[in-house]
């Protein structure tokens, strides 16, 4: 089972390396905002992962703390988006 | 495989960094610094800092990254174009740096068991906070009980922010309350926000009260309930927020989670013993060491909620009053 | 409880599959409007099977509320986000790929004409 955990951590960060390649080089903005939540609710999966590898359950508060901040983060950008729109 | 996941998120924090500093929009570059605050988050997860990943996910990540974003809509999103020449700071950074390499030299070796920092007080405080203390949490017994006085450093200084943000920026209230204000459009996200906003204060008190047995306490606890008002603003507009809960009465929280922290201090010394000497507040020590670390974090959290909360007001107000001229 | 880590491994592997092909289409679809859907169905999909996976190593404890937590809750934002990001994204002016064929069309039609 300990295989199956840590091959699902690694896959699960490889994924998150394609979603940050994805944030660091855009066509548009709203792509870049794609891959950073997409970034995020990876993480939280991992951080979920990991804490049952190296037997931590305490590991899956900050999941949830993640979670809430990811979400809130990505109405905060879509909120200030609108403010700092530029004239293109 | 500790290791392995180390370096792969050791590069990705390295690249993170790189991509931010070439980047010419501010907007994507206070995204990517949300990511790295999440991948030094998760480093810190990997060498079990548990509490320490808890406040990075959470400051580092979220108020930040929202603060910055209030920024950016004041200041505009590009960056301007440098025109000194960039010899002499080029020869700054390299001579600093090399400082820097030439300092860890000496360093100890990582994660050597006879590091002093392994030797110094850190025995001391694993093989006796169990019989003095008594909690399964030890980051909190030291936060709370043995280093009280930096922690009672560490509110004032949150307060002193606020003071100086509002003697700064102050939170200017509009008048006329019809002007576009929150995310109007997003019906779904008005739905949605309704369902989160109450579970995300019911985790703040989880993490709250549940410090002393898990990761969290007043710091996290404060910034995930502040985070909770945030989102009620963003998405239903500041004023209806600052109807919720308005700037005097944060003012006064303030203070008030400050004084709570003293004034256990105060007590104490009543009772007998040294400032912020829990073991005098029951009969019991470990009793009295359990309710003074109550009572602290729930101070320390009332102030950096208030805090956090305060100086979100203060930059958010700008940006909409800026915006609506 | 060897039937548990079967399934359990399965759904993991399951889950990491479709986060792996959501990433990929972030690359590989055509327009953005596209992408979002590629993004937000694996992410939904990976969330819950790769949950459930871990659901089933826990031993009904704190463990397991905590995750459910998790799982209801990226349930409930992650949709959402990709649609307020949907929606700003039209808001903001930008065309679906079939809109911008048309839409290139009718410009060059214009130019053609001004010729």
């Amino acid at each position: 089972m300990t295989e199956v955990l840590a091959a699902a951590c690694i896959a699960i960060l490889v994924v998150m390396a394609i979603a940050l390649a994805r944030a660091f080089k855009a066509p548009t903005v709203y792509d870049r905002i794609l891959g950073v939540n997409m970034f995020g609710t990876k993480t939280v999966l991992f951080i979920a992962a990991v804490g049952f590898l190296m037997g931590r359950p305490d590991f899956l508060d900050i999941a949830i703390v993640y979670a809430l901040i990811n979400f809130i983060g990505m109405v905060a950008v879509l909120r200030f988006f609108e403010y700092t729109a530029p004239a293109e | 495989m500790a290791e392995l996941i180390d370096l792969v998120l050791l590069a990705m924090l390295a690249l993170t960094a790189l991509r931010i500093i070439f980047l010419k929009d501010l907007f994507a570059v206070v995204m990517l610094f949300g990511i790295y605050s999440f991948l030094s988050a998760l480093i810190f997860i990997n060498l079990d800092a548990v509490d320490v990943a808890f406040t990075e996910a959470s400051v580092g990540a979220g108020i930040s990254t929202v603060l910055m974003l209030g920024t950016l809509a004041l200041t505009g999103r590009k960056e301007k174009k440098n025109s000194h020449s960039s010899l002499l700071p080029l020869l700054v950074v390299t001579v600093t740096g090399a400082a820097l390499i030439y300092g860890t030299l000496d360093m100890p070796p990582f994660g050597d068991p006879d590091n002093p920092v392994h030797q110094h007080v850190a025995p001391r405080y694993i093989e006796e906070s169990p019989q003095e203390i008594g909690l399964p949490n030890m980051v909190t017994s030291v936060l709370a009980s043995y280093r009280a006085f930096d922690t009672l450093g560490e509110v004032v200084v949150v307060f002193a922010a606020a003071i100086g943000v509002l003697a700064l920026l102050g939170i200017r209230r509009k008048k006329d309350s019809d002007l576009e204000s929150g995310l109007k459009e997003h019906k779904v996200l008005h739905v949605i926000a309704k369902i989160v906003i109450p579970h995300v204060i019911l985790f703040a008190l989880y993490v709250q009260f549940h410090g002393d047995f898990g990761p969290g306490g007043g710091f996290q606890a404060g910034v995930i309930a502040a985070a909770a008002f945030i989102l009620y603003a963003l998405v239903f507009g500041l004023p209806n927020t600052l109807a919720v809960a308005s700037p005097k009465f944060l003012q006064w929280m303030a203070s008030f989670g400050v004084l709570l922290y003293a004034g256990v201090g105060l007590v104490s010394m009543i009772k007998g013993g040294q400032f912020l000497d829990y073991n005098k507040l029951a009969a019991d020590p470990i009793a009295g060491q359990h309710y003074g670390i109550i009572i602290i974090e729930l101070g320390v959290g009332i102030t950096v909620f208030a805090v956090m909360l305060s100086i979100f007001y203060a930059f958010s107000s700008q940006a909409e009053r800026s915006n609506v001229q | 409880m060897f039937i548990l880590d079967i399934v359990s491994s399965i759904l993991l592997i399951a889950g990491v599959f479709f986060g792996f092909s959501g990433a990929v289409g972030l690359f590989k679809f055509p327009d953005f409007f596209t992408r979002v859907h590629a993004a937000s169905v694996t992410d939904s999909i990976a969330a819950i099977l790769v949950i459930s996976g871990l659901l089933l190593q826990t031993s009904f404890d704190l463990n397991t509320a905590k995750l459910v937590f998790i799982l209801l809750f990226l349930m409930i934002t992650s949709p959402t986000a990709s649609h307020a990001l949907a929606k700003s994204a039209r808001h903001g002016g930008l065309l679906t790929l079939a809109e911008a064929k048309t839409e290139n069309k009718g410009a060059d039609d214009k130019q053609e004409q001004a010729h």
